[in-house]
């Protein structure tokens, strides 16, 4: 079967338009309807029904409530939506103001402005339950039905949880109620396949084996798993064909179908129907415990089963009949349905251990049958995700099995039975359930990344990389408390520390304000861009582009300006250029994929238009690292922010001024564009008010002692931290020659000897600590040399001379392994360059220092 | 790790090793007394072997420190800091080689595990550019020291990427005041800065330079230019801090040295003896000759190591018989430590290969240190032949071509090139190995030496 065909989709509006503008050329409408072309099965959505969007990760699509919908003049069809947002899509620093524990099928009204609530209907993907709670109401126990039924207590502004008015509840309310009415009434034009596919299954299971229709109930059993993976396959399909613009490129789905739709052809179809199975029995639970009143009335088309129910071993009586009913049917169907059933049941026994039976399910076609799912580690996820809700409500479980199996019109009653879940039940469930039996649970475990501002203190978002088992790296915590800082010079030095976070950056007010008008108007206008800073370390690029960040995400939160992502990546951090695009992919969506492919699901992304998308603003630091020969990282990177929909802000950081003229190609140096910036070195009043900024209100250094510093590091380089490590080395040798328990503030001397200390030629001090001999020969050289007049010489040159000193000097003149050891301990100091030493007498030796330096240091003597 | 100290343990005589105890002769009289004095100084002599094999062998901790003490402190405070004040830092101790850089790191964190406030809270990471010879397996390396390869559980590690990105992650949850502080030293620095892009390194510095986890990167290296070495940004992210370790003592610390590394510890069981054995030694420290001894040694080199070798090989003299240290044992010794092994091959030549040198020899003093080739030096060697036919055998061009092939088995003669198939072997060019004065050194201790063979190596004019 092609899975492509089968799963195509067409929205098509339901019933007449309500009202037309003529001027916008645009008409409402009260539904939508989703017809599957290959499952022949339609689907339709009122106004006021909740459905599920598609996001940008498809696992957890969005929710929203369907406001409006219309057709636009260019024949589009558009959805006004309410979005509801689930906790993953609060930044993390937020969470906390919730101060209780959220289920994963809480979501919360969303009131954040600045989401585009205008949406194409063809990202719908479902309808759902929405039941709104009072905020000290439990949650009612949801144990079977969880992936389709949110809650809703407060609401979130994105600033701060409230509880939901009144007015919202009642709005809420009176949606869920309206619903009921309203699938009760489009009952007339749902097809009969828009079932719950186990009961209707069950129900020809049973009519199977009694009248023996075998090909329909393949058919049907085919329906069922194909509705099932539906929703899988309709974004796979939609990756795949992009004809309809999703802003979800999700190849991991692909990943999944294929193995479902093959499964389909054989007995392994199971599967399907097993996650069918529990899914579909789930919603009957919380109907059954709220709505106790009307379970007699559906209760009494089978009145056998219900007294039974609590007897479990009169039940898995009934069971094991009703089973052996189905191991008839096997050998009619190559499907093999009663796999799950055996399998529910092998749960069963084991909660009500009933061994008796289980020699009883084992007929001998399960053993073949159970082989090709026990390759697939989903397929025991399920089973154990059965187990568990099997395990809590086993009763139910058989009534609904009885209800269905005894019921010859089960439409209706299965209507009556869930009122508030939709006719597109089985679609909603598949898309909730697959990613807990799929393989990738570890992509769906780590919470996503926190899209709007993350935390302040922290503007990475955690990277996640888990494992498997959820780990988290951390390194142990510190047995004793850190002290504080006790004395003015250990202050003093705290602050001077680089990783010391200060209040404001001084010297880069410029290049701050330049950076931040430059994001600032693109994210105002909703475009993207590119910037390109460079400077020679220790300018302050990253830190002024992490302040721009930190100052813009403050705006955001305060609603000056739309929210906006914020990811950085480092090329140094970084073992491949390729890397950079699985890194910003799991930033994003928090998926994990291999470079390639996250490379094609970041085009996708950025290629496409989506709702509720924010602008990214991507920082790229030591972008000269990701230079690749053909030059395709660096190229994808600026050329993203140039495509219409890609709202991506990119800024790039690297040394050098004239990196894109040097390195890069025309088409990536004309993409990265001529916005640039440079940060200049430091001179030395800037470096002095970096630290008498940093030292403010601490007086530990004397005035002159911090201008020498700043004169001396300007000179050299301009490197702030260079500035900084000397004066924090200063507090230390102050601290060391001060006398006992007197107050002490750092002075000339004790800068001059930190300065000399850094930057002090080593090797003029190693050459005066050398042995005699190491002097004599490096004498040698010299004289060698100059016999020679040319910088380099072998060791048996050397070695005349050097005997020839030795004389001078009135010392017993060495062994040539003597002169060798010597020579090659020069070597290891790399005072002299030497040859590999198995030329012995013909190694040639060179001076890494000049002739002057070490006539400078032997003279001193 | 050091590629001196290894040899030196495993050169050390086997006497050392296996402190052999001689069975005395007893004379007639006395006899159980003087067999219980012989197992007795037995006894000690085997503690004292002992004793200084653990002192030459292992640069232990447990060693004096000698000359360092401001480098000591330095150290020492600035690792307190990391460990009390959670404070990050780098620093690079540099010295040549045998200087005491690994001890003096030893010799510190030894002290600083003593004191009260740092106990168990200090994670060590040591890495040793010879043995993590990439990024990647000094990643794993690192994380199978933090023990967070727990944490990864079954996981089969994954790739270098996701190994990265993972401790990266584990680094930057930290921060000052409640992660526990990590040290990182890595021995042999100047390895790691050949590694691709420097990715360590600037990782290493740069979470040293930035809150997160307080890490304090401690560089061992001999290499004088390390600066140079690092790329531009992982140089401004170094804090510059050096501490430099020379052998900066003179003379007569360096006999001090000798007579510590020599004598006995108080706590040595049988105090008679140790009182003995350290009054020989500083006895030792006033001769003349075991002065001259140390001197030539202490011009040559002040690497202590070198001292430790010279006094293992003079303390394997040490028996029952002669327990105690003589200026012979010592001067011994030092000629063992300071002979030429070239010259030493030289003595095992037979008296045609001799001739063979001889004659590479002159032709290097006639053409002024040209290569040469077989066929050149059996020209010159049968010149000589013809002139004292009487003293000298004519071997046959095989023979000699066999020798001159042992010459170069012996690498006293090198080819300059690698030998092709094509090329004959007669005419490969070659260059000599030895110097002249070597070769006549060799000759002057060669027993049996033909005069004429003499004569004709002093001057290659000598048939005139």
């Amino acid at each position: 079967m092609n899975t492509r065909q089968q799963s195509k989709l067409i929205y098509s509006w339901y019933g007449k338009p309500l009202n037309s503008d003529r001027k916008l050329r645009t008409s409402q409408y009260t539904g939508i309807l989703i017809t599957s072309e290959s499952t022949k099965t339609e689907a339709c959505i009122q106004l006021g029904d909740f459905i599920l969007v598609e996001g940008v990760n498809a696992d957890q699509p969005y929710v929203a409530q369907l406001m409006d919908l219309y057709e636009d003049g260019a024949q589009h069809k558009r959805a006004v939506v309410q979005w509801f947002c689930r906790l993953e899509e609060i930044p993390q620093n937020k969470r906390k103001l919730l101060k209780r524990e959220i289920s994963a099928q809480e979501v919360f009204f969303d009131q954040v402005l600045g989401y585009d609530t205008d949406i194409a209907a063809e990202t719908i993907i479902k309808s759902i339950m929405v039941l709104p709670l009072h905020l000290g109401e439990e949650l009612p126990i949801i144990t079977l039905n969880r992936e389709q039924t949110f809650y809703v207590r407060q609401s979130w502004d994105g600033k701060c949880f409230k509880v939901l008015s009144p007015d919202t509840f009642s709005k809420l309310k009176e949606a869920n109620k309206k619903r009921g009415v309203i699938t009760n009434s489009s009952k007339a034009f749902i097809p009969s396949d828009i079932l719950t596919p186990v009961k209707r299954e069950t129900g020809s299971v049973v009519r199977s084996a009694t009248k023996s229709k075998n090909p329909d109930m393949e058919i049907e059993s085919k329906h069922s798993t194909s509705k099932s993976s539906l929703a899988k396959e309709r974004h796979s399909q939609r990756v795949a064909n992009n004809d309809i613009k999703t802003p979800t490129a999700r190849k991991k789905l692909e990943l999944n179908s294929p193995t479902r739709s093959k499964s389909r052809l054989l007995g392994c179809e199971v599967l399907g129907l097993l996650d069918d199975d529990c899914d579909s029995i789930a919603p009957l639970e919380p109907s059954a415990t709220k709505r106790k009143v009307k379970f007699p009335s559906e209760i009494l088309g089978s009145p056998p089963k219900i007294p039974c129910s609590n007897d479990k071993s009169k039940s898995t009586i009934e069971t094991a009949e009703e089973r052996q009913r189905f191991s008839e049917t096997m050998q009619f169907s190559p499907y093999t349905k009663v796999k799950d059933f055996s399998e529910k049941d092998k749960n069963l026994h084991e909660k009500d251990d009933i061994l008796s039976l289980v020699g009883y399910q084992k007929p001998s076609s399960q053993i073949p049958v159970l082989t090709p799912r026990s390759r697939r580690t989903c397929a025991q996820k399920t089973s154990a995700l059965i187990a568990e809700q099997i395990s809590m409500l086993d009763q139910e479980d058989f009534q609904s099995g009885s209800d269905s199996s005894y019921s010859s019109n089960s439409e209706e009653e299965e209507d009556d039975d869930m009122p508030c879940t939709p006719e597109k039940k089985p679609k909603s469930s598949r898309i909730f359930s697959t990613p807990k039996s799929s393989r990738k649970s570890a992509v769906h475990t780590p919470a996503k990344t926190p899209k709007k501002t993350p935390l302040q203190g922290t503007p990475r978002t955690p990277r996640t990389p888990r494992t498997p088992r959820n780990a988290t790296p951390e390194i142990p915590r510190r047995i004793q408390a850190a002290q504080e800082p006790a004395s003015v010079l250990e202050e003093a030095r705290l602050r001077l520390h680089v990783s010391a976070i200060p209040e404001s950056l001084p010297c880069r007010e410029e290049e701050f304000q330049d950076i931040y008008n430059f994001v600032e108007s693109k994210l105002i206008d909703g475009t993207g861009g590119c910037m390109y800073i460079s400077g020679v370390p220790g300018t302050g690029k990253t830190a002024t582009v992490h302040e721009v960040i930190r100052c813009l995400q403050q705006a955001a939160e305060n609603e000056e300006l739309p929210p906006f992502q914020f990811v950085e990546i480092n090329g140094m951090k970084l073992t491949d250029p390729h890397q950079a695009y699985v890194q910003i992919l799991e930033f994003l969506t928090g998926q994990k994929v291999t470079a390639t492919h996250a490379a094609v699901l970041l085009a996708k992304l950025f290629s496409t238009p989506g709702p509720k998308r924010k602008t990214t603003v991507l920082i790229v630091d030591e972008l000269d690292l990701l230079w690749t020969r053909k030059q395709n990282v660096m190229y994808n990177l600026f050329d993203w922010p140039t495509q219409k929909h890609s709202k991506l802000i990119i800024l790039a950081i690297a040394n050098t001024m004239d990196l894109p003229e040097r390195i890069m190609m025309n088409r990536v140096a004309s993409r990265l564009g001529l916005t640039r910036m440079s940060f200049q070195p430091y001179t030395y009043k800037q470096l002095q008010q970096i630290v008498s900024s940093r030292l403010k209100g601490v007086k530990a250094f004397e005035e002159d002692a911090v201008q020498l510093v700043s004169r001396k590091v300007a000179a050299l380089s301009g490197d702030a931290r260079r500035c900084l490590d000397i004066c924090r080395r200063a507090t230390e040798i102050c601290e060391f020659a001060r006398q006992k328990r007197t107050p002490e503030i750092v002075r000339m001397a004790h800068v001059t000897e930190a300065i000399d200390e850094m930057f002090s030629s080593p090797y003029v001090n190693a050459i005066r600590n050398a042995s005699l001999h190491e002097q004599i020969f490096l004498k040698a050289i010299l004289a060698e040399f100059r016999r020679a007049g040319i910088e380099e010489a072998t060791v048996q040159q050397i070695y005349h001379h050097y005997v020839a000193l030795c004389r001078v000097e009135g010392l017993q003149s060495p062994t040539v392994s003597e002169i060798m050891a010597i020579c090659s301990r020069l070597g290891a100091c790399r005072l002299l360059l030497v040859e590999a030493s198995n030329k012995y007498l013909h190694m040639r030796v060179r001076l890494n220092l000049s002739q002057d330096d070490v006539m400078y240091a032997l003279r001193e003597e | 790790m050091r590629p001196t100290a290894r040899p030196s343990s495993a050169r050390a005589p086997a006497s050392l090793r296996e402190p052999r105890i001689q069975p005395m002769k007893p004379s007639a009289m006395n006899k159980r007394k003087l067999k219980e004095s012989s197992a007795e100084s037995a006894e000690n002599i085997s503690q004292v072997q002992k004793i200084l094999r653990e002192r030459f062998c292992h640069h232990c901790a447990a060693g004096k420190l000698f000359g360092m003490e401001q480098q000591y402190r330095h150290l020492l405070e600035l690792l307190k800091r990391t460990t009390v004040h959670g404070e990050s830092n780098s620093a690079l101790i540099i010295g040549p080689r045998g200087s005491g850089k690994t001890a003096l790191l030893n010799h510190v964190l030894k002290d600083l595990r003593e004191m009260k406030q740092v106990r168990e809270n200090l994670l060590e990471v040591h890495l040793n550019g010879l043995l993590q010879t990439n990024d990647k397996v000094a990643l794993k390396e690192i994380t199978r020291q933090l023990q967070l390869e727990n944490v990864v559980g079954d996981k089969v590690f994954g790739s270098f990427a996701e190994n990265l990105a993972f401790l990266l992650e584990a680094l930057r949850k930290g921060d000052r005041t409640s992660s526990c502080p990590i040290l990182f030293v890595l021995d042999e620095f100047d390895l790691f800065v050949h590694h691709k892009n420097q990715t360590l390194l600037y990782n290493l510095f740069d979470i040293s330079q930035s809150a997160q986890t307080p890490v304090t990167v401690i560089g061992l290296t001999c290499r004088q230019d390390i600066l140079e070495l690092l790329e531009k940004r992982v140089k401004s992210r170094f804090s510059h801090r050096q501490i430099y370790l020379t052998n900066s003592f003179d003379f007569k610390q360096y006999i001090k040295i000798f007579k510590k590394q020599l004598s006995l510890p108080d706590e040595f069981p049988d105090e008679s003896f140790a009182q003995k054995w350290n009054n020989n030694v500083q006895h030792l420290s006033e001769d003349k000759t075991v002065q001259a001894v140390l001197q030539n040694l202490f011009h040559h080199t002040k690497d202590l190591r070198s001292l430790h070798l010279l006094l293992m090989l003079a303390g394997s003299a040490v028996t029952v018989h002669h327990p105690l240290l003589t200026a012979a044992d010592l001067q011994e010794a030092s000629r063992h430590h300071s002979t030429d092994s070239k010259a030493n091959i030289v003595h095992g030549l037979s008296v045609l290969e001799i001739c063979l040198i001889i004659a590479m020899k002159h032709l290097n003093e006639v053409y002024d240190g040209e290569p040469f080739n077989f066929q050149m030096v059996y020209n010159e060697f049968q010149k000589f032949i013809q002139r004292k036919a009487h003293s000298m055998y004519n071997f046959e061009k095989p023979v000699v071509m066999k020798a001159f092939e042992h010459l170069l088995q012996l690498e006293l003669v090198q080819p300059l090139e690698r030998p092709s198939v094509r090329a004959q072997r007669e005419y490969l060019l070659m260059k000599l190995l030895l110097d002249s004065s070597q070769i006549m050194e060799a000759l002057q201790v060669y027993p049996n030496c033909p005069t004429d063979v003499k004569q004709w190596a002093a001057s290659s004019l000598s048939w005139l």
